[in-house]
Order: C-alpha cells, then structure tokens, then sequence
C-alpha cells in the first residue's frame, strides 16, 4: 500500500502554515475526515498479509496521534478555547460525585484515639457480649453488691441465668488486657455499650465509650489528674480546664467524675452546663487492688489509673446533636452533615 | 437524698451561703445534683386574718371571707369548710404568683367579686393536703410575706449518694462531712428519754441472727394524731409524705441518723412479742402497699409472737399489725440487717422502699439503740407518749470497728502528694477515723466508726485523705511512659483504611442498632437458629443479636425513603454474632463490612442518571481489595439468600467465601418499606484483612513504548469474562502490561445464549521496544488460549 500519504513531518508543516480556523477544518478533513488519508490507509490494511498488519496499524496510530495533537495545538492557538463556543456554566452542577462522610461517633473516636496514641497509648478491643467475670466480678462488683443496679444489664441467652450479658461497659477490655499483658499497660478501648434503659433524649440502650487504662509502677493520682488534663485540652482546646470530684465506681478507688469547664458559656453558667459551669464528662480512679489481684498483678508492685466516658456526649456538647436516637437512625441529612 | 439547709444546721453551724455549701458537697463527693428553693415560687402571698365568714348568696358551698392583712381589708370567694371567723390564713391577692407558675387576678365567682384566694397546703406546693385552707398560727404578723412564717426561705440540697456512703443517706452524716470540711463542730445531741417498767413486757427471738446481727424492740404507748407542723414541713422538703405522728416519727428518724425503724400496733400483733425468722417457701405477706408478696426461704420475715408474718425486715411491713388512727401502743423495732440479705430480698420482688436503700448500704449496727431512743424521744414529744419499758436489745456478737494498717507514705505515694504522718492522720480524726499508734513511725492503725461500712483497706483510707486534702488540689502531672510507644495495630490501621477508601467513594458511615427482631432476620433469608437473644430486654420486639448487618441498614433506607431521600451509599462496619463455638460460653463474634447502595446514580445534568447497578456495588468492592493490596480476592457467581438469582456472586478470598455482593431481591427491600433497587455487599473483614498481599517489591518502569490492541470474542453467556481475562493474562505472560474488558454485546446474529466480549490489550517489554514479530506472537497466543479454553470465536 501507499503510505506517502501518511507523512506526519508535512503534515504537521501543513497544519502550522494554517492560518484560520477554516484551514484547520479543511485540513483535519483531508486527514481524518471519512475519506481523509487515514481512513484510506485503514481500509487497505486489510488487503494486506496478516503478519504485515501490525506494523502498518502502529504507523497509522502514530499519524493518526500526531495530526490530532497538531491540530489541537494550532487551534489552541489561533482560537483559545472557549473563545467560539458560550462560556460552560460552572454553577450547572457536576457529575454527581461527592465524597462520603465517616459517623460523627467514628470521626470522635479517631480524634480521641490519636490524642491518647501521642501519649503513648495503644488501641485495645473485646467482645460486645461478656460474662459475668470480665463484665463485673473482675472488676470488683461481686455477686448482690448494690453497684449492680447502677447498672441496668441486658442478659443474653447463654449459659447460666444471668451470666453472659451485653457488656454494660468497656470496662471489661481492661480486665482481658491485663489477663494477658503483664505491665506496663498504656491503653484506651473505645467500644459499643450496652444497658437495658429507657430510650429518652439523651439515653439509649446502645451507645460507645472509650475508657482508658494505665497500670505501671509509681503511678499516681496527679498522674491520672495530669493525663486527663492534658487530653482535655488537646481535644477541646486550651481555655478549658478540668476537675476531679469524688465519687465511687467498684473497680477504682480513690474514684472521682471529672468534669469541664462548659464549653458554650465559658464556664458563665447557660442551660447546658444548668448554671454550674461545668459539664461533666466521665469516670475515673486509680485501679482498685481487688481488680489487681483478680488478674494477678501485684498491687503493692504496680499501680494504675482508669477513666471513661460517653463517646456520644462528646459531639452531643459540641454540636448539640439531640436526641441521642439521631446517632442511629442514620438519615442522610445528618450523616452527610459532619 | 434530699436534705434540707435548716435541717443540717441542727447538727453544724454553717457560715456560708447555699452556693457555697454546694460546691463543698461537691467536693466531698457528696454531689449535688439540684438545688431547690421550694419558696421560689410563692410570690406576694400574704398573712391575713379572717374577719367575718358570710354566706355566698348564689352558692351552697362557697362563702365570702372578709379578710384583713395589715394594711389593708378586701373580700374573698372561698368553698373550703373549715374557714372560721379569727382564723389566720395564707392570702394570695391578685397579682400573687403560686407554684406552677399560676397567677392570681380579680375574677366573679357565681356572681360575687373575689379579690384573689386564700390558699391550701397544695395550693402552696407544701403538700397533698386540699381540703381545707392552711391555718397558720395564730400570732403571724398579718401582711408579712408567709414564706417567712412558714419558714420557705429554706434550701434543699439534692444530693446522690454513691453506693459506698451508707452514712450520707442521712441529714447527720452529711452534716459531719461539712462540719470536716469547714473545720467547724458536729454533734449529734444525745436523745433524752423516760424509762419505766421493765424490759421484758414484750418477747424477742431472733432465730436468724446471721441475718440480723443486732434486733431491738421496745413497747411504746401512744396517741395518734397528725405530726407537727415543723416536721411536716422537713419531711416534705425531704421529700416523704407525711401520714400520722407515728410513721412520721420513724420516717423522721431515718432521715435524720439514716436507721430506718418500724412501728407495729401492738393490738394486732398475735402475742405481744416479735420473732425474726426466713420464710418458708410458699409463704405470704401482703405489704403495707396492699400487694400480696410471695416469699422464699432466702427472705427475712419479722413475725409476731405467733410467728406470723408482720414485715419484710428491712423492706416493708405487712398491712395486718400496720399503725392507724386508732392505735394506743406500738412495737417499735430498730435493727441492724445484713445488706446483701437486703439487697436481695429487694431485688427478687422488685420492691425498693427508703428503708431496704439504706439496709442494703448498711447502717450503724451500734447506732441501733441511739436510733431507737431518739424515736420515742419524738414519740413523747408528738405523740404523748408515756415513759415505758427500755429496749429489748439482741446482739449476741457486737460487731467491732475495723483497724486498718495505714502507711501514710503509701497514702502520699498514691495520691502523688508529699504528706507527712500527721498531716495523714489529721486528715482523718474530724470524720471520727480514731489514730492508735504502732509504735512505728512509718505505720498508725486507723479505727474506722461502723456507720462507715465501706472503709475496711488501707486504700480506702488513702480515698478518705483524697477527699479530705480536696482531689482538685492534687498536682497534675503526667506519667513517665518510656517502657512502650503508642500506636494502632495493623488491623485498626487497615480498617480505618477501609473507612477511608469508602469515604472518598462517596458512601457514608452508618450504625445501626445491633440488636434487631426476628422478622428483621428472616426477611432478608436468614435463619434464626443459630443466632443469640437477649432475655430482658424493655424492646421486647428487637431481642435478636444481630447474624447481619444488611437488615439494619435496610431500616436506614425505608427510614430516610420516609423522608423522602431515596439514593443512598452507605456502608457499616461492625459486630455480628452467632451461636458460641464448641465448649465455649460466649458467641461466635465477628466483625462484618456491609455497602448498601440504592435508588439512582446521580450525573446529570451533564450526563443521564440511572439506577444503581451491581457493577457499582463491584467497584466498590475492587476498591477496597486494591486499598488493602490484596493478591487473591475473587468474585464467583452464586445464588445467596436476599439477592436476585442470576444477580449475586461470592466474595472470594484465598479460596474461601467470605460474603455476597449483588443486587437485593425487590421483595427483601418491599418487606423492609425499602423503595427502588439496591444493590450491595456483606462479608466477614477479618479474612478480607489478612487474605494475601500483593508482592510490594518494586519492578523497574519500563522506558519502552507500549503497543495497544483490541480483541472481540464470541463466545458463551456462562463463561465469566474474569475467566477470560485470567486466560489472556496467563497467555500474554510477562509482556500483557494491561487487560481490560470494554464493552459486552448480544445480538441475534450471535446466537442465542452467546455474547461478545470486547478486550483492550497493552503490551510492553520491560527492556526493549517490542519487535512486530514477537508482538504478533503473542496477540496469536492470546487468540489461541482463548478460543481453546472457553470454545470462544475470535469476532473480526
């Protein structure tokens, strides 16, 4: 076949020495038009030797490609872009793409874990269904000791009567850490929780936590004190300031709720914080030697902190996100909203 | 625990205002969770006193009283019967604000102007009482604000009491922390009581004294009538109802000193006597609430002489020996019970009453007597009661004080503070923890009193310094954590990936409840056999652990369809559970990463919309092996419960399935109220997690150009193209750079049941540019591989 035709070097010296955009059509006629040069060229491959094929389609591919860009090239030039046609109207819309949106309880619990990751913590998980050991005896709850019925437990159907439950807290993820990791523990467990409670406004029956859990030795109450501060002011900045009060949980002794300085007023006093000023956020104390010795860690060796609180509550303060039934409807105003 | 202000200062001289007082509460752990003004609400009620009761002359039973409240006299409607002329009264005027926030105006009643109200208790938030107008006494100074002569200028301080402080659930013991923390005196007046006759008019037998470490009873005469008005008015700022002089009495007392006690009518008990004994099984008691109480062996009965049941010790009486207007005697009984015997007894039958909250803490076991003299003290004074016979006391092994070995160095050494051995055992003397020395320097013996039933370790002693030296003042300071480095596991790092990566694909982040119904279950084709149920759940109609998570968010798309938002992307990673493995207690456990996506993709207006197809559902699933670099994920067409047949495909890693991807059966999505077409996947993550890597060894780019083709082949409908692709793949070698399927075709010139598939091929050398021949060679290897595994036609 002929493949003179298909000169790219004068065909690009064609396209340069074209002055209007009417040449250019004229030539990307002759080119690629239906009976151009290069459709010409195709329709004899086929009469061709099947070996010889392939070499003679590359060079066509290669002319092909370079007329193309020639022309785009002098067509940029001699008539930008946009310049013929109607400006686009960029405001018309979009394909559609937008990006997806993490759970506001995930994107809490992510920033709350690399604060505690900065500190030198890891990220401990367990089972959402318990037994009775690692959900309370472990913890220092024995059997009838009124803490129970602080907690409203949802049983489940396995075992003895009442011996494997919905995990009432994340607490038990320190028992199995400590069952299998001789100190120094430095961990936080964030997880889902459960408690046989009324639905309300600001109660569920499912609902998340992260706890935290530091056993080493020498370890203080100021050290629990300054921990929480410092996480405190990473997560919701340095004007607030915390406080610890006293309070009593089985698993910890001295216990203590701490609380902050309300983040919508300032500590002024408005209705979120009921006038006081502070908001209280959690849990906390420093490892119960009965919980020690229930993992068979030495409490006169080792001492240690813990601390808890409501994963929900934090965006529930931040944002005012209510009722707490919102976090689980999953209705895409909301998710798409955070 | 409500505790009102005037009441604490029976005990403790407090120079400080309400708010202040809180914050100390708070701080001794004692936290205030309301602060009450009951007055707050009664504003501009006046004392006025009644001139003259007149007839109303358009009504039976209303009369006009004319009034007076000092400076000045005006006409009231009034249909109480017990106005009388003289009688000093609270007058609400119009204008006057009473509690509820109801304001008084000049109104006609049946005719007759009323220039505001006299009021009842309830009308002034101070009790149930509406049958007739409070009388006040009879000395108030007319006009004056009643607040200040029914003494409402009073606080009451709300207070949670933890589990530990059995000693705070009394005015008393609340008191005492105060009086600690403000380093002023606390006592606690010894009560004064007329003893006459002899103890054993009466008869005592404790047959289970493991159960009742200590019993008192005492024979008490009295005269029935209402309680005063000053301890109507504390119990009701306390929050009890008052109800006789008698009950009110003991009610009194337990607020008080926190030692619950019970009064029986001596007349109705068989034998002047009580006996404390277990029921037996079966046994009856109809409580004081008028509920007939089935009891076990594991419950305490106190019984008359007869031994017959009269109370749930340390619960409730019974409604046969219960004390009424006509009782002349009582039996009064003030115990120490066992708390976890409490505990329950009160949990089993449901049954909480102020008396089992504090037995079930645990009382004063040597407050008993204190408790029980302070009752007839009272008695005498409101209900005329005679001196009588002392207490029959039964406490056959006095329970001692415990003594604690304190090292205040450890105290220091937890708390992180520098304290010195006096500094530790100052902190403890003002809350009646008594020092005995050793001897040794570094240890002191600390005494705990027996209203504190919680402090028996030495780390409850270093609690008790904590709270006394004010956990706030603690310095902060952060721990040395040098021995470990912080950080996510591989797992938790791959999963946020997966988050990630479905983030930037555009779904969104769901979490549904775990715990979902039955119907829930079987809609979507599950079985429920093997799943796992919780047995007291207050949503009676959701107790099944969750086998999956796909029926939860198909309730997340009928919820938001109900909202009218019908394209949804939505993916949940979370726990699903099964029946526990062999031998083992708990469930079979696992997390799963479900994708819902539904209604229509959304391109215009540039380009068309259409509907959700399982291709997207693929992608997404491609994206998220290619993010976790997996070598060995493959998707096999199969049938899976709650997809379209013909429309599903196993997820395949490492050869085994780990889930279904496909479209959701239409009827699936009707029986959730599901609108349109979804189509999704679910698979168990941990094996996605750990399946194969691909070999992340880096392999030179090559500098050589590539060489693109095209291929078409006919061939059958049940060939897979993955199959196809896999044998170019393996056919083209180490030259096929790239393959991919672009377009698929049927057409009645195919024939029926065969298809044809469209492949572009980019072949590349790593060290050369591709010679034609050896290009030819290898495009006719692909053809050839082709057309001999799967009787494909090569189209041209």
């Amino acid at each position: 076949m002929d493949l003179s035709e298909l000169d790219l070097g004068a065909a690009q010296a064609a396209i340069a020495a074209a002055d209007t955009v009417d040449e250019l059509a004229d030539l990307r006629k002759r080119f690629l038009g239906k009976k151009g040069a290069v459709n010409r060229a195709k329709e004899s491959i086929k009469t061709l030797d099947p070996a010889e094929r392939p070499k003679v389609g590359q060079a066509v591919n290669a002319f092909t490609t370079g007329v193309t860009e020639a022309l785009e090239g002098r067509e940029a030039e001699i008539a930008p872009p946009g310049s013929a046609e109607p400006p686009l109207d960029l405001t018309l819309g979009s394909h559609g793409r937008r990006r997806g949106h993490l759970h506001l309880v995930t994107q809490c619990q992510r920033e709350l874990e690399d604060v505690f990751v900065s500190l030198g913590y890891r990220v401990a998980e367990g089972p959402e269904v318990e037994d009775d050991w690692h959900n309370f005896e472990a913890l220092n709850f024995p059997v009838g000791h009124p803490a129970r019925a602080m907690q409203d437990t949802l049983y489940v159907d396995l075992g003895e009567p009442e011996q494997v439950m919905l995990r009432t807290h994340t607490s038990p993820v320190q028992i199995r850490l400590m069952e299998t990791q001789p100190p120094p523990i430095y961990s936080v467990m964030p997880g889902r929780t459960y408690r046989n409670e009324t639905v309300d406004a600001r109660h569920s029956a499912v609902f998340h936590q992260i706890e935290g859990l530091a056993v080493d030795r020498g370890l203080t109450f100021g050290d629990l004190a300054g921990t929480l501060e410092t996480f405190t002011s990473a997560y919701f900045g340095k004007k607030v300031t915390s406080r610890l009060l006293p309070s009593y949980f089985p698993f910890t002794e001295p216990s203590a709720e701490f609380a902050i300085t309300c983040v919508f007023c300032d500590a002024a006093g408005c209705r979120v914080c009921s006038y006081t000023g502070w908001i209280e956020l959690g849990g906390c104390g420093m490892v119960d030697p009965n919980v020690f010795l229930a993992v068979g860690i030495d409490p006169e060796e080792y001492t240690g902190f813990a601390f808890g609180f409501g994963l929900e509550r934090m965006p529930m303060l931040r944002y005012g996100v209510e009722p707490i039934k919102t976090f689980f409807d999953n209705d895409s105003r909301f998710l798409s909203r955070y | 625990m409500r505790v009102p202000l005037s009441w604490l200062t029976d005990f403790v001289t407090l120079d400080a205002d309400a708010r202040t007082i809180a914050e100390a509460l708070d701080r001794l752990g004692l936290e205030v969770e309301a602060l009450d003004a009951p007055g707050a609400e009664i504003i501009g009620v006046k004392v006025a006193r009644i001139l003259a009761v007149r007839p109303h002359p358009n009504a039976d039973k209303l009369q006009l009283c004319d009034i007076e409240f000092g400076d000045g006299t005006t006409t009231v409607v009034c249909g109480a019967p017990n106005v009388v002329d003289g009688m000093v009264v609270a007058y609400a005027p119009s204008g006057a604000t009473l509690p509820g926030g109801f304001t008084l105006e000049q109104r006609k009643i049946r005719g007759e102007l009323s220039d505001g109200m006299l009021c009842s208790s309830r009308e002034l938030g101070l009790g149930d009482e509406h049958d007739g107008i409070l009388a006040l006494s009879t000395d108030s100074e007319l006009g004056l604000d009643v607040r200040d002569v029914l003494g409402l200028h009073d606080v009451v301080f709300d207070l949670s009491i933890t589990p530990n402080r059995s000693d705070a659930m009394s005015v008393a013991g609340v008191a005492r922390d105060l009086a600690a923390h403000f380093g002023v005196p606390f006592t606690v007046p010894v009560p004064s009581v007329d003893v006459s006759g002899d103890a054993d008019d009466i008869t005592v037998v404790v047959d289970a004294v493991d159960r009742a470490p200590r019993f008192t009873a005492r024979r008490v005469g009295v005269t029935m009538g209402p309680s005063p008005e000053w301890m109507q008015r504390r119990l009701t700022l306390a929050g009890m109802r008052p109800i006789s002089n008698v009950v009110d009495v003991t009610n009194y007392v337990m607020l008080e000193l926190g030692q619950p006690s019970h009064a029986f009518d001596l007349d109705r008990l068989r034998g002047p006597g009580l006996v404390v004994r277990l029921a037996n099984d079966g046994e009856t008691l109809t409580t004081l609430d008028d509920v007939e109480r089935k009891l076990l062996p594991t419950d305490l009965l106190i019984c008359d002489a007869d031994r017959r049941p009269q109370a749930i010790a340390g619960i409730m009486g019974g409604a046969e020996a219960e004390v009424h207007d006509g009782t002349t005697g009582i039996v009064l009984e003030v115990a120490y019970f066992a708390p976890m015997g409490i505990s329950k007894t009160s949990k089993r039958l449901g049954l909480r009453s102020e008396a089992s909250a504090r037995f079930e803490r645990g009382v004063d076991p040597n407050g008993v007597l204190r408790a029980s003299d302070r009752v007839v003290e009272l008695l005498a004074e409101v209900a005329s009661a005679p001196a009588g016979p002392p207490a029959i006391d039964e406490y056959p092994a006095p329970i001692e004080r415990e003594r604690i070995r304190v090292r205040p160095a450890r105290v220091g050494a937890v708390l992180g503070l520098e304290l010195d051995g006096a500094q530790v055992r100052d902190a403890l003397r003002p809350i009646e923890i008594e020092i005995e020395e050793t001897g040794e320097e570094d240890t002191f013996v600390a005494i705990a009193p027996t209203f504190r039933p919680d402090l028996t370790r030495e780390i409850d002693i270093v609690e008790e310094v904590g709270r006394r030296v004010g956990l706030d003042s603690i310095p902060r300071t952060l721990p040395h954590t040098t021995e470990q480095g912080g950080g996510l596991t591989p797992r938790q790092r791959a999963r946020r990936l997966v988050a990630d990566v479905l983030v930037g694909l555009g779904l969104s982040e769901a979490y549904t409840l775990p715990l979902i119904s039955e119907g829930d279950v079987t809609r979507v084709g599950l079985s429920l056999d093997a799943t796992v149920r919780a047995t007291n759940s207050l949503s009676a109609e959701e107790p099944i652990l969750r086998p999956a998570i796909l029926p939860g968010l198909l309730k997340s798309a009928a919820h938001n369809a109900g909202q009218g938002i019908t394209d949804l992307a939505f993916f949940e990673l979370g726990h699903v559970f099964g029946a526990p493995p062999k031998k083992q207690l708990l469930p079979d456990e696992r997390d799963h990463l479900v994708v819902l996506l539904t209604g229509m993709v959304r391109r215009g207006p540039v380009e068309a919309d259409r509907p959700v197809d399982v291709y997207d559902a693929t992608d997404v699933l491609h994206a998220v092996v290619d993010a976790l670099q997996l070598s060995r994920v493959e998707t096999r067409s199969d049938d899976h419960p709650g997809f379209i047949a013909g429309r599903a495909a196993s997820i395949v890693v490492d050869h085994a399935v780990i889930g279904a991807v496909g479209e959701i059966d239409p009827g699936v999505l009707d029986a959730f109220g599901a609108p349109g077409s979804a189509v999704g996947f679910e698979l168990h993550l941990d094996p996605l997690l750990a399946g194969e890597r691909r070999d992340p060894a880096f392999t030179p780019l090559s500098r050589y150009p590539a060489a693109a083709m095209d291929l078409a082949f006919v061939l059958d409908e049940s060939v897979p193209a993955a199959a196809v692709l896999a044998t170019v793949r393996k056919a083209g070698g180490d030259l096929l750079e790239d393959a991919r399927v672009f377009d698929e075709f049927r057409s009645d010139a195919l024939g029926a049941g065969r298809r044809s598939l469209a492949i572009a091929l980019r072949f590349r050398a790593p060290d050369r540019t591709l010679k034609d021949t050896e290009l030819t060679a290898v495009w006719q290897a692909c053809i050839d591989a082709v057309i001999k595994a799967h009787d494909a036609e090569l189209r041209s």
